[in-house]
């Protein structure tokens, strides 16, 4: 399908970045004018043109100007030049539940919020049962919104904003709402609808759920595109160039606790030797703690955590668990932990370091989040989820037999 | 391709489109968001108090009651010859009193309408007038109850003002254009310049007292012409306030039954045109910024 559902030419937006920003009269007087501002290209020339009935993804870090453009797109801010044209009727998903009336009903908002969003009275009847269904709140439709709970409110708002049933579908990061049932709710509502052959435009940094859902994806920085391509591609592209500068590799990042007679001083992740904050899939690794015992330490125990950036507890290895004897400790030394092969799938990782007693009670030192480092794309190629097994794929020889 | 309706292709908001009558178009296409957003007002209005809706005609009863008894019984106000005779400080008063509050709400709500809403604007795409309009539209509700009240209180004293009706009608959409407008130019000016606001809050309180509601205009055309107010022009300046003749347009339908003056009538449909376009040639103009402004 070669139609065009948003067409992106040459699209620039600034904003104004006020110094002072003195909204009287008055100061508008003694200065001449309005308050001095300074300019600011949220958006340069962007050009662009999402597909009909593609799920197309937006990304960039935060000051881009991804969730300038989708504005832009959706009508909500007008560019300062350039045009965008869009093909159907187009919802936008940015707050969910904005323009809910406190006061007034569950029944009374739906209507209300549907209208904004651009529907008619008939469609918004025709659809309503499932609107309430699809939320889960048949009870409390006719209680005041104000009653809801955070949940409630923006299950009814997501619920009538996906039932609007547009051509043209923005979102903006409102995709985690509710708890996990609803969310499993909401992705199976926009596979149905991808699979109705409508567009999507998305603003994401799960950046695993871009490379998922997405068709086509844009890169943005500093307001330009820097690329345009398969999600597969370019979301590894971004990856690796946004962790290019990253110098948090420092200490302290996370909490830290423990007696302190045995301190990990500090934590390194070596590649073939080398100390780097970056390793590729697959590739032998070597995490090393730097310990210092004030004191003599009986049978301490040391361990690592890894963790995603959103928190997911990856493996937590300790010496005790292999039955390694550390014996007495004392002075400054260091604990190799050797990993043959990283299966670890492309993305940022935490590391929590730890030193124990031998009943794991009690702590010497626990730090959490002492280093972060890039697993970049490597061998197996393995992109969803937190693991790759490293398996291979093989046909059955009957089915290559059909095949050929 | 797609499935239902044709596809329309249709530009969104071209910077370069500052064009009037398709912003008009918009609006009409939108009226079921209108209806929607008036009812909301209404509806969201007297939520949760204990006397609901009763609260729009107690307002106006109270303050009727107040001005009754200073300007009528106190001051001593004497209210022009209704028609048949008839003088009645309270109706004389009403036929007034009514329409400066309705439009006074118009212009105070409408003004701020945008930054009231503003989270609305800013996660929304819609015709933004429609936050102006649906506060003028949710307030000619509550105007038209209370005319039908005091229609039944004309008609009561002896003035049947069921001949001055569809006049009336006329007169009061016409305020309503008049005042929309200038909450459209008001209700941008004040996100710009938060100032606004108190601005027109005094402006309001000297426009009340400029405007015959509590006396009879009778008392600025009497002024001596050796007087301060005379030579300096100020009953002149009194002339030039547009509210002036709307106030004597209803009291001419409702109180004395005639038909206004020419002159009045001019004023008056002149005005409304007048403050529409200028107010809708604005808004077009500086609501573009709005969403990133609030």
């Amino acid at each position: 399908m070669a139609e065009t559902a948003v067409e992106v030419t040459g699209v620039s937006k600034r904003f104004r970045l006020y110094h002072e920003r003195n909204q009287s009269l008055k100061a508008a007087f003694m200065r001449g004018r309005r308050a001095k501002f300074d300019e600011f290209w949220a958006l340069r020339d962007v050009s662009m043109s999402v597909p009909a009935g593609k799920t197309y993804g937006l990304i960039g870090h935060n000051g881009s100007g991804k969730s300038t453009l989708l504005k832009c797109m959706a009508g909500i801010l007008v560019p300062d030049s350039g045009a965008i044209r869009t093909q159907g009727k187009v919802s936008a998903l940015l707050e969910l539940g904005a323009g809910f009336h406190p006061e007034l009903s569950g029944r009374d908002n739906v209507y209300l919020n549907g209208s904004i969003l651009g529907m008619s009275r008939k469609q918004i009847d025709a659809q309503f049962d499932q609107i309430v269904d699809f939320a889960g709140l048949e009870q409390f439709i006719d209680t005041p919104v104000k009653n809801y709970s955070s949940g409630m409110y923006v299950r009814l708002g997501f619920s009538v904003a996906i039932n609007v049933d547009p051509e043209v579908l923005m979102v903006d990061e409102v995709l985690a709402v509710g708890d996990e049932s609803f969310q499993r709710k909401c992705m199976e509502k926009f596979k149905e609808f991808r699979d109705q052959g409508k567009t999507v435009v998305i603003v994401s940094h799960a950046l695993g759920t871009m490379r998922t859902m997405c068709d086509e994806v844009a890169w943005l920085d500093h307001g330009e595109v820097v690329g345009i391509g398969r999600p597969s591609e370019l979301v590894d592209e971004y990856v690796g160039a946004s962790h290019e500068d990253r110098q948090d590799v420092g200490e302290g990042q996370g909490a830290r606790w423990g007696s302190g007679e045995l301190q990990v001083v500090a934590a390194e992740l070596l590649h073939e030797g080398r100390p780097v904050t970056k390793i590729p899939t697959g590739e032998p690794a070597t995490i090393r703690l730097h310990y210092r015992a004030t004191e003599p330490v009986q049978e301490p125990v040391f361990g690592i955590a890894l963790h995603t950036l959103d928190g997911q507890h990856v493996t937590g290895p300790n010496t005790r668990d292999v039955d390694l004897s550390t014996g007495v400790v004392m002075g400054d030394g260091y604990v190799d932990l050797d990993v043959p092969r990283l299966m670890l799938t492309p993305g940022t990782y935490g590391l929590s370091v730890a030193a124990y007693d031998h009943s794991l009670v009690h702590a010497y030192d626990h730090r959490e989040k002492i280093v972060r480092f890039d697993v970049t794309p490597g061998e197996p190629r393995d992109q969803f989820g937190v693991v790759t097994l490293g398996g291979s794929w093989s046909l059955d020889a009957v089915r290559r037999a059909e095949a050929s | 391709m797609y499935p239902g309706p044709e596809p329309k292709c249709s530009a969104t908001r071209d910077p370069i489109l500052e064009d009037p009558i398709s912003a008009l178009n918009d609006v009409l296409e939108r009226r079921e968001l209108l209806s929607n957003l008036v009812l909301r007002e209404l509806r969201g209005k007297y939520k949760g108090t204990a006397l609901g809706w009763f609260w729009s005609l107690l307002n106006p009863l109270a303050a009727t009651l107040i001005f009754t008894i200073v300007f009528g019984a106190i001051l001593r106000v004497t209210p022009t010859e209704g028609a048949g005779g008839v003088r009645n400080y309270t109706l004389f008063l009403l036929c007034a009193l009514l329409p400066w509050n309705y439009f006074s709400g118009v212009v105070t709500g409408g003004m701020g309408a945008l930054i009231a809403n503003g989270n609305l604007i800013k996660k929304t795409a819609f015709p933004r007038e429609l936050l102006v309009l649906s506060n003028s539209a949710a307030l000619f509700v509550t105007f038209l109850i209370e005319m039908a009240v005091l229609a039944v209180a004309l008609l009561v004293f002896g003035l049947n003002p069921l001949l001055w009706l569809v006049p009336t009608l006329v007169l009061m959409v016409l305020l309503a254009v008049f005042g929309t407008g200038l909450g459209l130019m008001l209700s941008v000016a004040n996100v710009y310049f938060r100032d606004s606001a108190h601005f027109v809050a005094i402006g309001m309180q000297v426009l009340f007292y400029a405007t015959p509601v509590i006396y009879p205009i009778t008392l600025v055309a009497g002024v001596r012409p050796d007087s301060l107010v005379a030579r300096w022009h100020v009953d002149d300046l009194y002339m030039a306030n547009p509210l002036v003749h709307f106030v004597e347009a209803f009291r001419d339908l409702l109180y004395e039954h005639h038909v206004p003056s020419l002159g009045t009538i001019a004023v008056v449909v002149l005005s409304s045109a007048a403050s529409l376009a200028i107010g809708w040639l604005l808004f077009g103009r500086f609501s573009k910024r709005l969403a990133e402004e609030l």
